[in-house]
C-alpha cells in the first residue's frame, strides 16, 4: 500500500465543507452525533459552508433519514452488509474512500470508544492531524482554520491545536461536550447513499460475541442534575444517601475513581478524566476531595455543590456553594429542606 | 511467539502542580513513572510470554536519553530485550510522527504481537497505538481487557466499549492497546533489578538506525501535521460562598435558598 506522506503542499482549497462521522449502534443513531452537528452547524455556517454526517450501516435508511431533521445539508448514508456493525477495518476503509472521494474541509469524530479507535487510524492512512478530545472549536477569522482546543496532562493543561497544512482538519469531541442541534419538524436536506467498496477479507478482526453490560444504563452525559460521591462514603451503603438525595432530585448518581476501584458501584457512574465527561446544570460532589482528575470531567458544570469535612479539600477551590461538614448530617438535610418545601425541578 | 510492548516514560501528572502565580505547570521534582497502560501492557506480555514457552518480549520506547530508566524497570519486570530510540530528529513529534517513528523500529523486530497501552497520561490522546497498527498495515484491537491465544498464531481478545464487551478473534500480526484492567504489573525483583543493571543491554536507535525504514519526512516536528499553537493552564472558576461552622440545617437552607433565588432549582 501506498503510505501517505504529511507537509506535502497539499492544494488546501480542494477541501470543503464540515463532515461529521456519525455513530450508530445496534441501528439506533447515537447522541454524540446530534452533539457534533450542532457544533458543526456553527462552524460551517461561520466558514459559509455546508454541514454533512455520515452515517455506516446497513438497512437503517430510515433511522439515517432522521438526521435531515437536526440541520444537515447533506446525509451520506454509507450502507453495506459489513457495516452493520462496528469493525475497525471495515469503518476505517469506508470512511477513508468517502473522504477521499468528497474532500471535507473539516472531520469531527466522537471521541468514544469507536470514534477513539477509528479516528487514528483514518488519519493516519489520510496522512493528514488529529487533535484529542476537544472540548472547544472555533474558526481562526484570521485565515479561517479551525483552532482546537483539549486538555492534557490529566487535565492540568489546556493546549490549542491547528493543523496548518493537512487536510482535513480533524478532531475528536468527547461526548456530552458540545449542544446537541436542536430538532426541526421540517427537512432541510438531502440523503445520499454511498456504497463503499467491502470484502469480507478486509475485515481482519472477527467479531465473535457481544456481553452487553447488565447494569441499568446510567445516563451522565445528559443528565440535567447529578450528585455524585467519593471516598468520604466510606462503603457501599454509603451510596444509599446519595440515591436518596438524587431520587429527591431527579438526579443521576455520579461517582468519583475512589469508589469505582472500592468496588462500591459500578465504573459507568464513573466521572472524570477516565470516565464520563459531564456538564449538568448541577453537580454535588459528596465526599469527593477534588483531584484534578475528577475535576477534569466535571468543571464545565454550571452550578457546583461541595459537601466535605475537609475545608482545604480541592473541591472548595471550584465550587460555586460548599459545606464545610460531615454529609451524614449534611445530606439528610438537603433531602428534609428539599422534600419539605417539595421543590419540583 | 514474538511480543512488542511500547513504553512511554511520563511525568506522574497526579503529583504535578500548578504554580499559583505564574499559572503554569510545575514539572521540577515530578517523578517519571512508566505509562499505567503500558505497565499493564508489560504484564500482559510476560503472561504471555508464560503461556507460550519459547515467546520474548522486547520493550521499545521513544524519548530521550533519561528513558533508559523506565526500559530498565521493564528489565527488571523480567523484559527480555529493550530498546530505546532516541535522536534530537524525532523531538517535537505529534500522534502521526511518533507513530511513524515507532513503527520504523518495529518494522526492524520480529513480532506476532504488539502491545501499546490505550493512553499515555501526559499527551493523553490514545492516537499512537492505533496510528503505529495503521503504519504496519496489520490489524488492531483497541481497549483490551482480557487477552487469551489461540493455537499458534491466533488472539481471543475482549474489548471494552461504553455499554457492552465484544469478544473478538484476530490473527497475528497485530496490535492491541491495553486498558489497566488487562493485567496487574508485578513488582520487579532485586534478583531482576541486578539483572536490568548488569546483565541485560539497552539497544540505543538514533535515526541512522531507522534509515531504511523511516521517510524522513514523517518524524520530528517537521513530520508533523499538527502544530501546538498556545498551551495554557485553565483559569480556575474560584470558588464561590464556602460555608463553615455553620449547622447542616442552616447551612443546607442558605444554599437552597441561594439556588432559588436565582432559579436553578
Ligand atoms: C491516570 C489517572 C486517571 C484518573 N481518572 C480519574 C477519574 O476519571 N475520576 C476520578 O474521580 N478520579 C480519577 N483518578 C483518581 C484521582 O486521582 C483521585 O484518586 C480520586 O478522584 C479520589 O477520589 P475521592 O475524591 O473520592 O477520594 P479522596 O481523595 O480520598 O477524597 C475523599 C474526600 O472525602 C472527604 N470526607 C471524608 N469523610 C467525609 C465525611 N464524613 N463527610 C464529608 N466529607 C468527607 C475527605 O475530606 C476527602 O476530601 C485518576 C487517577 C489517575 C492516576
Ligand atoms: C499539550 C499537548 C497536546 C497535544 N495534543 C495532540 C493532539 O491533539 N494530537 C496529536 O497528534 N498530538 C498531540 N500532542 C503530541 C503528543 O502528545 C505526542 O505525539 C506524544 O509523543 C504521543 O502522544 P500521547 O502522549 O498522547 O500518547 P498516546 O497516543 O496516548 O499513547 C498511547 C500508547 O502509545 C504508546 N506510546 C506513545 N508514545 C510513546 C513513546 N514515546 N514511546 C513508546 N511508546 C509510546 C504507549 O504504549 C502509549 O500507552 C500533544 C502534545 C502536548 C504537549
Amino acid at each position: 500500500m501506498e503510505r501517505a506522506k504529511v507537509n506535502q503542499g497539499i492544494d488546501l482549497s480542494a477541501y470543503e465543507d464540515v463532515w461529521v462521522l456519525g455513530e450508530q449502534r445496534e441501528g439506533k443513531i447515537q447522541p454524540v452525533t446530534i452533539e457534533l452537528m450542532g457544533e458543526g452547524r456553527k462552524l460551517a455556517d461561520q466558514l459559509k459552508k455546508k454541514l454533512a454526517v455520515v452515517i455506516p450501516g446497513y438497512q437503517i435508511e430510515q433511522e439515517a433519514e432522521k438526521l435531515l431533521h437536526y440541520g444537515a445539508d447533506v446525509v451520506y448514508y454509507m450502507s453495506h452488509p459489513l457495516l452493520k456493525s462496528f469493525s475497525t477495518d471495515g469503518y476505517t476503509s469506508a470512511f477513508v474512500q468517502l473522504i477521499q472521494e468528497k474532500k471535507p474541509e473539516i472531520v469531527l469524530v466522537g471521541a468514544t470508544s469507536i470514534g477513539r479507535d477509528i479516528g487514528p487510524r483514518i488519519a493516519a492512512r489520510l496522512g493528514t492531524g488529529l487533535t484529542a478530545d476537544c472540548t472547544k472549536l472555533e474558526i481562526d477569522k484570521e485565515d479561517g482554520k479551525i483552532l482546537q482546543t483539549r486538555p492534557a496532562f490529566g487535565g492540568n493543561l489546556m493546549a490549542t491545536i491547528v493543523c496548518p497544512k493537512n487536510r482535513p482538519q480533524m478532531s475528536t469531541v468527547r461526548p456530552g461536550v458540545m449542544e446537541k442541534a436542536i430538532h426541526q419538524e421540517t427537512v432541510c436536506g438531502t440523503l445520499k447513499t454511498f456504497i463503499p467498496d467491502l470484502s469480507e477479507n478486509d475485515i481482519r478482526a472477527k467479531l465473535i460475541e457481544i456481553i452487553k453490560k447488565e447494569k441499568k444504563q446510567v445516563n451522565l452525559t445528559d443528565a440535567r442534575i447529578i450528585v455524585s460521591g467519593g471516598r468520604g462514603l466510606k462503603s457501599a451503603e454509603g451510596f444509599e444517601l446519595i440515591r436518596q438525595l438524587a431520587d429527591v432530585l431527579g438526579a443521576e448518581v455520579g461517582s468519583s475513581r475512589a469508589c469505582v476501584e472500592a468496588g462500591w458501584i459500578d465504573a459507568s457512574h464513573q466521572v472524570g478524566q477516565t470516565g464520563t465527561t459531564v456538564r449538568p446544570d448541577i453537580y454535588i460532589a459528596c465526599g469527593i476531595s477534588g483531584a484534578i482528575q475528577h475535576l477534569a470531567g466535571m468543571n464545565e458544570s454550571k452550578y457546583i455543590i461541595a459537601i466535605n469535612k475537609d475545608p482545604e479539600a480541592p473541591i472548595f477551590g471550584i465550587c460555586d456553594y460548599g459545606i464545610v461538614g460531615d454529609l451524614n448530617d449534611v445530606i439528610p438535610a438537603m433531602i428534609a429542606k428539599l422534600t419539605q418545601k417539595e421543590v419540583s425541578i | 511467539m514474538k511480543i512488542v510492548v511500547c513504553a512511554k516514560q511520563v511525568p506522574d501528572t497526579t503529583e504535578v502542580k500548578l504554580d499559583p502565580k505564574t499559572n503554569t505547570l510545575i514539572r521540577d521534582g515530578v517523578p517519571s513513572i512508566i505509562n499505567p497502560d503500558d505497565k499493564a501492557g508489560i504484564e500482559a506480555a510476560l503472561q504471555l510470554k508464560e503461556k507460550c514457552p519459547g515467546s520474548t518480549v522486547t520493550v521499545v520506547s521513544m524519548g530521550p536519553p533519561q528513558a533508559d530508566v523506565a526500559l530498565r524497570e521493564a528489565l527488571a519486570m523480567g523484559c527480555d530485550d529493550a530498546v530505546l530510540v532516541s535522536d534530537r530528529a524525532f523531538g517535537g513529534a505529534d500522534t502521526w510522527a511518533t507513530s511513524s517513528t515507532i513503527a520504523a523500529a518495529i518494522k526492524k523486530l520480529d513480532y506476532d504481537v504488539i502491545i501499546t497501552g490505550r493512553q499515555a497520561i501526559d499527551g493523553d490522546t490514545a492516537q499512537v497505538g492505533p496510528q503505529i497498527a495503521e503504519h504496519l498495515g496489520i490489524p488492531q484491537v483497541s481497549y483490551v481487557e482480557a487477552l487469551n491465544v489461540e493455537g499458534e498464531d491466533t488472539l481471543i481478545v475482549q474489548r471494552q466499549f461504553e455499554d457492552r464487551h465484544q469478544i473478538i478473534e484476530v490473527k497475528t500480526p497485530c496490535l492491541i492497546t491495553a486498558l489497566a484492567e488487562l493485567a496487574t504489573p508485578r513488582y520487579m525483583t532485586v534478583h531482576g533489578a541486578f539483572d536490568a543493571y548488569r546483565e541485560k543491554e539497552v539497544s540505543v536507535w538514533g535515526l541512522a538506525d531507522l534509515e531504511d525504514t523511516v521517510d524522513q519526512a514523517n518524524i520530528g516536528l517537521k513530520g508533523s501535521p499538527t502544530r501546538v499553537k498556545k498551551s495554557f493552564t485553565k483559569q480556575a472558576k474560584g470558588a464561590g460562598t464556602i460555608l463553615k461552622d455553620l449547622s447542616a440545617d442552616e447551612a443546607v437552607a442558605s444554599i437552597v435558598d441561594k439556588l432559588q433565588e436565582k432559579h436553578i432549582i
